[in-house]
Formats: C-alpha cells, structure tokens, sequence
C-alpha cells in the first residue's frame, strides 16, 4: 500500500495534485492514501524549498512544479513495484 | 499535441513575430477605418481602436519576453540560489539576493518554504528579505506591459527601482536585527539540505521546451486579465475627459501618493489586469510616481499573503517589513513625480 504525501500551503497546485494522486490511483486500482501535509514545520522536514512536493513511501519523488498525469501515474505504478 | 519545437520552428516564428509586430499600427488603421469603416475621432473609434490596437501588441509583447526570461530562468533553481546566498554578508548579499529574486522560478505559494528553507541554512534575515520582495515587484507581466504601454525607459526605470527598493529594504532588516520576531520554531530546526532529487544537467532543446512551457503557464494565466485591463483602459481612454484625474491624482495633489500605497495593500490584483488601467489613468493628467506607486503597492505588498506570512514570523516583523518597503515605494513615486 502506497503513502502518498502532499505538501503545500494549499495553494491551487497543492490541491490539484492531490487530486490527481485519488484519481490514478482509483483508475489504476492502486492501493494507497493520500495525504495532505499543510504545517510548515512538518513540510520543511523534507528538505523542499518550493511547493507542491510529492512524497511517496517517505522519499521525495518531486517538487516545485505540478508534474504531466503521464508521469505522475508512471511514478505510482513504479513505486508499488518496489 | 506532441509537436517538438526546434531551433528552425522558432526561428521562423520569431520572423512572423516581427513582420506582425511591426506592422500592427496599419493593421489596426485598416480594419477600423476601411474594414469597418469607423468614423474617425469619435471617442467610441478612439476606445476601439485601443482595444485592437493594444491587445495584439500586448500579446505578442508577453509570449516573447516570457519565453525569454523561462530560458533564463532554466538556469536558475532556488536550490543554488540558497547556495549562492548562504552565508553572505550584508550588502553584497542583498544585492545578489535582489537580483536572484528577479530570476530565480518559484510561484508565490512557495515563499514561506523559500522563506524557512532559506534561514534555516544560514542564509541572513536581511537578505533573505531582499530576495522575496525583488522577485513579486520586479514582474515579467509588468515588465512586458511597461515595455508595450509606456516605452522601454519607464520599464528599465521600474526595473532598476524594483531593484532598490528590494535592496534597501532587506539591507535595513537585516541592520535592524529582526531575528527575534521570527518564530522560534523557525531556527530551532537544522535545514534539512539534502534533497533526494539530484539536478540533472539540461540541453538547449530542453531549455526551449522550457520556455514554451512558461509562455503556455503565464500567458494561458493572465490573458483574460490583460484583455480585460485593456478593455476598461480602452473604456477611460475613449470616455474620461482629459485631466479628470489631475484633481486627484496629479503632481501638485501631495497626499496622492501615500494614499495610492495604502489603497494598493488590500487590494491583490496581478499586473496584468491594473496596468492597463494605470496607462489610461495616466492619460487622462494622473501623475506617473503616483500611479507606479500605487501599481508596486498592489503587486509587492498583498494582504493575503501577509495573512499567511504570520505563520513564521510575529507582527513586528511583519509590520516592520510593510512599513519598510511601503516608505521606499514612496520615495520612488515622489521621485517620479519631480522628474517627470
């Protein structure tokens, strides 16, 4: 089971991209949960410096920008592999 | 869509770029006086003229300077501007951290993690300052519509301006050792730097994707604004007496200025949707320190992200940093008002 781990203020992006962590994950019958991670002390604990940041499985997969639905659900279904 | 840009492709619509741009004044004569056959020196001509006049050149103006700017900023990443800034002295370091604010790619939501990331590696208050405020104030949006609505000397005038303020003002908090007001959190954690994500080394080809990229983002964002700026600026410029403004907003009117800043605050509207309206403002006898004034108190100085700025840091500081930069927006409208 996947850990997905969203981190932003919540800001647009912060939501979108939770957002379309639920979805792949739904349409590709995956099995994890999202989170939303909104305290700064928490956030800066990754090491980020600019939001959204994905974390899946506690390591940081990406972060600044809102990632392309192709490679977002790439990285899902690579890291139920492992 | 999956078409790849390459140099050719870009090289030939930068020609077209050029043939349209620099044509676009008969353009704009033929379909508003032949093709629709509008009399001439009406104030409704005169409003649609403006409108197809500007639109166009705006548009092109803004796909051109972002998609420049995200190349440059492809060699920029908030990661080494940190380790740029890290450990800098004051003074050299907020002239740098100004100048990499302009630079360095983040959108707004990042500028508490920016903020926090930045301090808790080492890099100084004050510098960390200079960086935040330069990079909202020194615009690309504004930029490109100073460029298109005012000339290139007003926008190097913004621009090097923009500058100061980011500069002084980080330079005075950092010389007034603010680092008490911020929240004791913040310091009491050791920044985690090391990221798990290495930088991969990029090509050319990439950077122009890049760019296209961020002209797809920014102008795919700020378009509706800009047309519909320019829409009501076309609305003043067609209807509005001449020197309507000048009672209120014109250079012997002292107050103009520090009431444009304090009305600038609350509000939080882009530049692209107020400085068409400034330029027509403009027109109509509004003095140019006043309306810029009240232009960098909108963009640089927005009370929702103060709301959210007091997560990390106390009211003092806030305060501080509001009444800082609000008195060098100013000065610079005031200055504006003697020289022109």
């Amino acid at each position: 089971m996947l850990q997905i781990k969203v981190l932003g203020g919540g800001c647009s992006n912060c939501i979108n991209l939770a957002k379309m962590c639920t979805e792949i994950l739904e349409d590709n019958k995956i099995e994890g949960e999202v989170t939303k991670v909104t305290d700064f002390q928490e956030i800066m604990k990754y090491g980020i410096l600019t939001t959204p940041g994905l974390v899946i499985n506690e390591k940081v997969v990406h972060y600044g920008k809102l990632p392309t639905k192709s490679t977002l659900t790439h990285w899902l279904i690579e890291s139920t592999t492992k | 869509m999956n078409f790849k840009f390459n140099k050719l492709t870009i090289l030939i619509t930068f020609i077209i770029w050029i043939l349209f741009y620099t044509n676009l004044e008969y353009i704009t004569n033929q379909l508003v006086y032949k093709f629709i056959g509008m009399a001439t020196k009406m104030p409704f001509t005169n409003a649609v003229w403006f409108f197809i006049f500007e639109v166009p050149k705006v548009l092109l103006l803004l796909v051109l300077i972002v998609f420049i700017v995200g190349i440059i900023r492809s060699y920029f990443s908030p990661e080494k501007t940190r380790k740029i800034l890290g450990g800098k002295k004051q003074f050299i370091g907020n002239a740098l951290g100004s100048l990499l604010g302009v630079v360095t790619p983040f959108c707004s939501c990042s500028a508490i993690p920016l903020f926090l990331g930045f301090v808790q590696s080492g890099v100084p208050l004050g510098v960390t300052f200079s960086f935040l405020i330069a990079a909202p104030m020194v615009n690309e949006v504004a930029l490109v519509l100073l460029i298109g609505l005012f000339g290139w000397d007003t926008a190097l005038l913004y621009l090097s301006t923009g500058l100061t303020i980011a500069f002084i003002s980080g330079f005075i908090i950092g010389k007034l050792k603010l680092e008490k007001h911020v929240e004791p959190w913040v310091y009491a954690v050791q920044a985690n730097t090391i990221n798990n994500i290495t930088e991969q080394k990029i090509n050319f080809d990439e950077r122009i994707d890049i760019g296209i990229q961020a002209v797809k983002d920014i102008v795919g964002k700020v378009w509706i604004y800009l047309v519909l700026g320019i829409g009501v600026g076309a609305g003043i410029h067609g209807y509005v007496p001449e020197n309507f403004m000048a009672g209120l907003m014109g250079k012997s009117v002292w107050w103009s200025v520090p009431i444009s800043v304090i009305l600038g605050i609350p509000m939080y509207s882009n530049a692209a949707g107020i400085i068409p309206i400034v330029q027509a403002l403009l027109g109509k006898g509004a003095a140019l320190g006043t309306v810029l004034a009240f232009m960098m108190s909108v963009i640089a100085l927005s009370l929702p992200e103060l709301i959210i700025l007091k997560k990390v840091l106390k009211i003092q500081l806030i305060l501080s940093f509001i009444g800082i930069v609000a008195t060098g927006i100013m000065i610079v409208g005031y200055l504006f008002n003697i020289i022109y």
